[in-house]
């Protein structure tokens, strides 16, 4: 009878947990779906002035995209570069602190690299070229923000090379760098290619960091130095004060982050199962 | 060693310390901005004329009754799947794969997406407005995948010669879980909550406009409040003179999270050792 009673316990907290993914999906189309059936491709071919009700969200998109793709570029190189030097290269005793650098790294709440962006980033790239709130302020604060989970997925990634090959590489008197390119980086590159997307995932969905370096002027991405305004920092900074059309609108932007990260998921998860398929 | 070893170590120490450098002067600069404020006096008064003077002792309060609501929802729930994952689901099937699938995209949701969802569901249509309880709640909605992933992980530790006894001393399935299962899972259950409050303390975008950002001391869960966390962006964003102090309140709130850290990292030794024993 208590068993019963206990089944449905956890049966009604399992579905809590659905329900909570179901609710933000119905919810953020329920809320959008006339809208955006009614603005069409309004939505990406006029300018963004909620004021007059337009509701382009283009420039906006490209923002996202362009500050999201530079971090990647930036920071998934380096991942992997470090996680294969500290497993085949660097000294064993470096290991232990350098993980837990990461770890930090990974620990810092976004607004804190937001903070440091804000005090450091932005006045050195602004005695660069101004105004310093950039696309390449917003890049290079993400992508430290990401570089230490890329870099432990690329690890965990590394450390399933079964070890015979590497004795095999050894005895055939490869070097390291040989072994690395020609036996580990082909045999590991889907499922650290499925953890990079992942990164790329939360580089779009990011939002404080982006919001506090990146300048928030809606225009196309030009130049590096120009500010850009992404999505996420759109919703956080209209939020407050949209009503009607302009709120509903900022909820088709978060539709369309969540429809994107669900997206790269997918892909995600197709890279990682061709992994295992081979293994 | 071959000679492009050697350069591929040189190189692999250069890149090292290119990572190195910006979080050292992320951890400088914030300290050298902010240790001028921060005093006994800081932590222990209310904040006036929009955090430009006083201290942020309101922010703690408002903070912790959002971690309180936030774990209030989020372990509770987060066991009770946990638990129907690990002992009522088998492996493999559709129901196990179908809310596999729920949490990893839950994980990979953006922030911004639970602030929007907690707005529009938890203070518009439950009415419960701009205030903690939206907070935490909203907040909790995004924990709980690190949640049960945690505790699911803690319980499937649990070795299968404790289940093979307990069946054989004809124990209840309640009894198992209750009294022998959950326990014996404990210190990787905590390890879990603890993990939780870190991330929930981290987080910003998700309270922007749940739990708000009146700076008074709550009178009830149902008041506005804001975090640590909203108070560093407010600070440096919307307050003119005001990077001092949300370098300051970064401080606090770092300091917060590296004990944390410290005490998941003693918490997780004796568990392996009492694992073993």
């Amino acid at each position: 009878m208590a068993d019963r009673w206990l089944h449905r316990l956890l049966w009604l907290s399992a579905m809590l947990a659905a329900l909570v993914l179901g609710g933000i999906v119905v919810l953020l189309i329920g809320r959008t779906a006339p809208f955006i059936a009614q603005q069409g491709m309004d939505l990406l071919a006029r300018q963004w002035y909620p004021g007059d009700g337009e509701f382009g969200m283009a420039a906006m998109i490209a923002g996202s995209l362009a500050v999201a793709v530079l971090a990647l570029v930036l920071a998934a190189p380096l991942a992997v570069a470090l996680a294969a030097w500290l497993r085949y290269f660097a000294p064993g005793w470096l290991r232990r602190p350098a993980l837990a650098l990461f770890a930090l790294m990974a620990g810092i709440p976004s607004v804190v690299y937001g903070l440091w962006g804000l005090l450091v980033l932005v006045p050195w790239i602004n005695g660069w070229v101004p105004p310093g709130a950039s696309w390449l302020a917003g890049s290079l604060v993400l992508a430290l923000m990401i570089l230490p989970l890329a870099l432990l997925v690329t690890d965990a990634a590394l450390a399933q090379v079964p070890p015979d090959w590497l004795h095999a590489g050894a005895a055939l008197a490869l070097s390291r760098v040989g072994m690395l390119r020609r036996v580990v980086l082909p045999h590991t590159a889907p499922a650290i290619a499925s953890g990079v997307v992942l990164q790329f995932g939360r580089a779009l969905g990011e939002t404080m960091a982006v919001l506090m370096v990146c300048g928030n002027v809606v225009q196309w991405p030009g130049s590096v130095f120009e500010p850009v305004r992404t999505l996420t920092a759109n919703i956080a900074l209209e939020m407050s004060y949209a009503a009607g059309d302009h709120r509903i609108a900022l909820f088709a932007s978060g539709l369309l982050l969540m429809l994107v990260t669900m997206a790269l998921l997918a892909l995600s998860w197709r890279l990682g199962r061709r992994h295992h398929g081979t293994a | 060693m071959v000679r492009r070893d050697r350069v591929a170590t040189g190189f692999g120490a250069v890149l090292l310390l290119a990572v190195a450098m910006p979080v050292v002067s992320m951890v400088f600069s914030i300290w050298d901005q902010g240790h001028d404020e921060l005093s006994l006096a800081f932590l222990l008064q209310d904040p006036r004329q929009a955090g430009q003077a006083g201290g942020i002792a309101s922010l703690m309060i408002s903070t912790g009754w959002i971690l309180a609501i936030c774990l209030a929802v989020a372990v509770p729930v987060g066991l009770g799947c946990a638990l129907y994952l690990s002992e009522q689901v088998p492996p493999g099937s559709r129901r196990e794969r179908g809310l596999g699938f729920v949490l990893d995209v839950l994980a990979a949701t953006p922030s911004i997406v639970f602030g929007l969802f907690g707005y529009q569901f938890l203070a518009i249509t439950l009415g419960f407005g701009f205030s903690l309880l939206s907070g935490g709640i909203a907040l909790s909605f995004m924990v709980l995948p690190l949640m049960i992933r945690s505790a699911e992980q803690a319980l499937r530790a649990v070795p299968r010669a404790h289940r093979q006894a307990a069946t054989a001393l004809g124990v209840t399935r309640t009894g198992w879980i209750t009294r022998i299962l959950v326990p014996s899972a404990a210190p990787g259950i905590a390890v879990g909550v603890i993990l939780s409050v870190g991330r929930a303390l981290a987080e910003t975008a998700v309270l922007l406009f749940t739990a708000g950002y009146v700076l008074r001391r709550p009178d009830s869960v149902m008041d506005s409040g804001r975090a640590l966390s909203v108070h560093i962006y407010d600070m440096a964003m919307n307050v003119p003179g005001g990077a001092d102090r949300a370098a300051a309140t970064a401080v606090v709130l770092i300091t917060a999270l590296i004990l944390i850290n410290v005490t998941i990292r003693g918490l997780i030794r004796p568990s392996r050792a009492g694992g073993h024993a």
